[in-house]
């Protein structure tokens, strides 16, 4: 074989192995980023040991029953045993079991109030932003006027109209904080629609169902993610406010109710339970904060 | 311009009327017949009836909602069902506790933040700004709660520094008191606002025009101080009037812990005694200033921002 022949050969076989360049996504992009993120990594590990212990508690397995009496009333913390980890309240009840039964609620507030708020927030943000015009003039008037409401208060009069528990709590942040998840999906979905990828479905036959949620939404979902992580520790604050104001849980230990309490403690030396609800919630709202950075800056798409 | 303005002006009308159906909502459809409430255990068919028709209860909710407009425009909401004060005295006498604790505060908070974040712009990448961003993010994910709570603990009780809590009407008595919940007003609020006009300014700086002016040989504390914050001051000024009518409330949980009978105060203890006309004209109160402050904010874009349209 010739030299020029020898050489064809190489080269055809070199290009046949040589790998395809491999389509990176914004998720794959993220995910990277993300795993390189130890502070992020050390968040996401909390709010995953908090998780743990809220299922827990939630299965009775730990922490129960928390209104048992295990010593005398205003015990100090001591490292005699579990339960007097954190020391006693005024009934002698352990502190350290009371702020686990508030992770359990906690946390239970942020998910359920995010499931309510998040369907809600992507399905008028989505209609809104996608077929314009008078349904998207009413989604609009209807978010401005929501937001016009300062959120503490529209939260106490659902609260307050709806009698006092938790299911209250539910509604109330589910219902509010839907307002900026829809904002910016409809956004999105502005920008998005008239696209040319959307176009190119339309003309192989998507309908627009097809289109919102087969298109469009996929490419909007890592600000759903985003949203989440504000959402959940923004409905924990909340939680606190509310249940401390008396219009929250009702005869369940929750972060809000022991510091409500701690107040009146505080006079005689007793920081116990009001240091234990702080920092439990301290350390899960810090993870939430910094993961939702975190997050920003890996699904920002600018960066590559 | 002046055309500009009045059509501001009215379309807020649709928001506040949604603002209306949505108070009226919550407060008389979904709260229903407050009547069964006030009249105790022991009443009887009678007091019943009348007691509806004194607070109008009795009347179809299409009329109902008519005077609820009415009370709206002409800011007389009733009288409270505690203390049988009309309201609009009761907010009257609010406003000034409220505000000589919010204004300081405000102003403080503002010029702080402002400052720190220009600051902590200018080093950016360097401890001082990652240090900084740490202080902030710490001290955001503390619940106000905790801060007045240890701040009236160490520093009022341990210390003595502040008094624990209390109002005096006259000037310069009434600066003892204000004091700790300033405090922790502007501490709390530094959090996050330091890390919005950081991000405001840093946004500016990466902006052309810098890298120009820095290539044109300006040296960096002029780039900043005078290009800079003057275009990053729309972020910054729409924050600062978002921020105006939430001071009303902002100030709540303070003014219910320290003693200041602002109307903060007046909200919560009209939630601890049911007092429903007295949160109904809270709420409402509040959104409609709300709406006027966001009103402000377009206005004095128009007057900073050359870019917006004036059609």
């Amino acid at each position: 074989m010739t030299v020029q022949g020898e050489v064809a050969i190489k080269s055809v076989s070199m290009i046949s192995v040589s790998p395809v360049p491999m389509g990176r996504s914004l998720w794959s992009d993220a995910y990277s980023r993300l795993k390189k993120d130890k502070l992020a990594i050390g968040c996401v590990v909390i709010i995953f040991l908090y998780s743990v212990v809220s299922v827990l508690a939630w299965l009775g397995i730990i922490a129960t029953p928390w209104d048992r009496v295990v010593g005398l009333p205003y015990q100090a913390p001591s490292s005699s045993s579990v339960e007097l980890a954190f020391g006693t309240d005024i009934f002698g009840r352990s502190v350290f079991y009371k702020v686990i039964q508030g992770t359990r609620i906690a946390l239970s507030v942020g998910l359920v109030s995010s499931l309510i708020s998040i369907p809600i927030g992507v399905f008028l943000g989505a209609v809104a932003g996608y077929f314009g015009g008078w349904i998207d003039d009413l989604v609009v008037w209807f978010y401005t006027t929501l937001s016009s409401i300062p959120n503490i208060m529209l939260l106490i009069s659902i609260a307050y109209v709806m009698g006092k528990g938790i299911s209250a709590i539910y509604v109330a942040l589910g219902v509010t904080a839907w307002v900026g998840l829809a904002r910016v999906i409809r956004g999105e979905f502005i920008k998005n629609k008239s696209r040319d990828y959307v176009v190119a479905a339309e003309s192989l036959g998507a309908g627009h169902g097809s289109r919102i949620f087969k298109h469009i939404l996929p490419n909007v979902s890592h600000f759903i993610i985003m949203n989440l992580s504000i959402q959940f520790m923004s409905a924990i604050k909340s939680e606190v406010i509310l249940s401390f104001l008396g219009l929250g849980v009702q005869g369940q230990p929750s972060w809000g109710v022991m510091i409500d309490d701690a107040r009146l403690e505080l006079s005689r030396g007793v920081w116990w339970q009001l240091a234990g609800a702080t920092g439990a919630m301290f350390f899960i709202v810090l993870s939430f904060n910094i993961l939702g950075d975190s997050l920003r800056d890996a699904l920002d798409p600018k960066i590559k | 311009m002046f055309v500009y303005f009045l059509r501001k002006i009215f379309s807020t009308i649709p928001t506040v009327f949604g603002v209306s159906l949505v108070v009226f909502f919550l407060f008389n459809l979904i709260g229903g017949d407050p009547t069964y409430q006030m009249v105790g255990r022991h009443a009887n068919a009678q007091q019943i009836q009348e007691l509806r028709h004194e607070y109008g209860f009795d009347k179809p909710k299409y009329i109902q909602f008519g005077l609820y407009l009415k009370q709206i425009v002409t800011f007389d909401y009733g009288r409270s069902y505690a203390t049988k004060q009309p309201i609009k005295q009761m907010i009257i006498d609010g406003i000034g506790p409220s505000l000589s604790l919010m204004v300081p505060s405000f102003i403080l908070t503002t010029l702080f933040a402002i400052s720190i974040g220009l600051l902590v712009a200018y080093f950016r990448g360097t401890w001082i700004d990652k240090f900084s961003v740490v202080v902030c993010v710490f001290g955001m994910s503390i619940s106000m709660l905790a801060y007045i709570l240890f701040g009236q603990y160490f520093l009022s009780f341990r210390l003595g520094w502040f008094p624990i809590s209390g109002y005096e009407v006259t000037w310069p008595e009434r600066l003892q008191y204000i004091a700790l919940p300033l405090i922790i007003f502007v501490v709390v609020s530094l959090g996050y606002d330091v890390r919005f006009y950081r991000t405001a300014i840093l946004e500016e700086t990466n902006q052309d025009y810098v890298r120009t002016a820095r290539s044109k040989g300006l040296s960096e504390p002029i780039i900043f101080f005078k290009h800079v914050l003057k275009n990053s001051m729309i972020p910054i000024i729409t924050n600062v009037v978002v921020e105006i009518p939430l001071l009303i409330l902002g100030a709540f949980l303070l003014e219910s812990f320290f003693g200041i009978p602002g109307l903060g105060s007046i909200t919560i203890d009209a939630v601890h005694n049911s007092d429903l006309p007295v949160i109904k004209a809270m709420t409402t109160l509040v959104a409609v200033l709300y709406i006027a402050g966001n009103l402000a904010t377009d206005i004095l874009y128009t007057l900073v921002d050359p870019r917006v349209n004036l059609k």
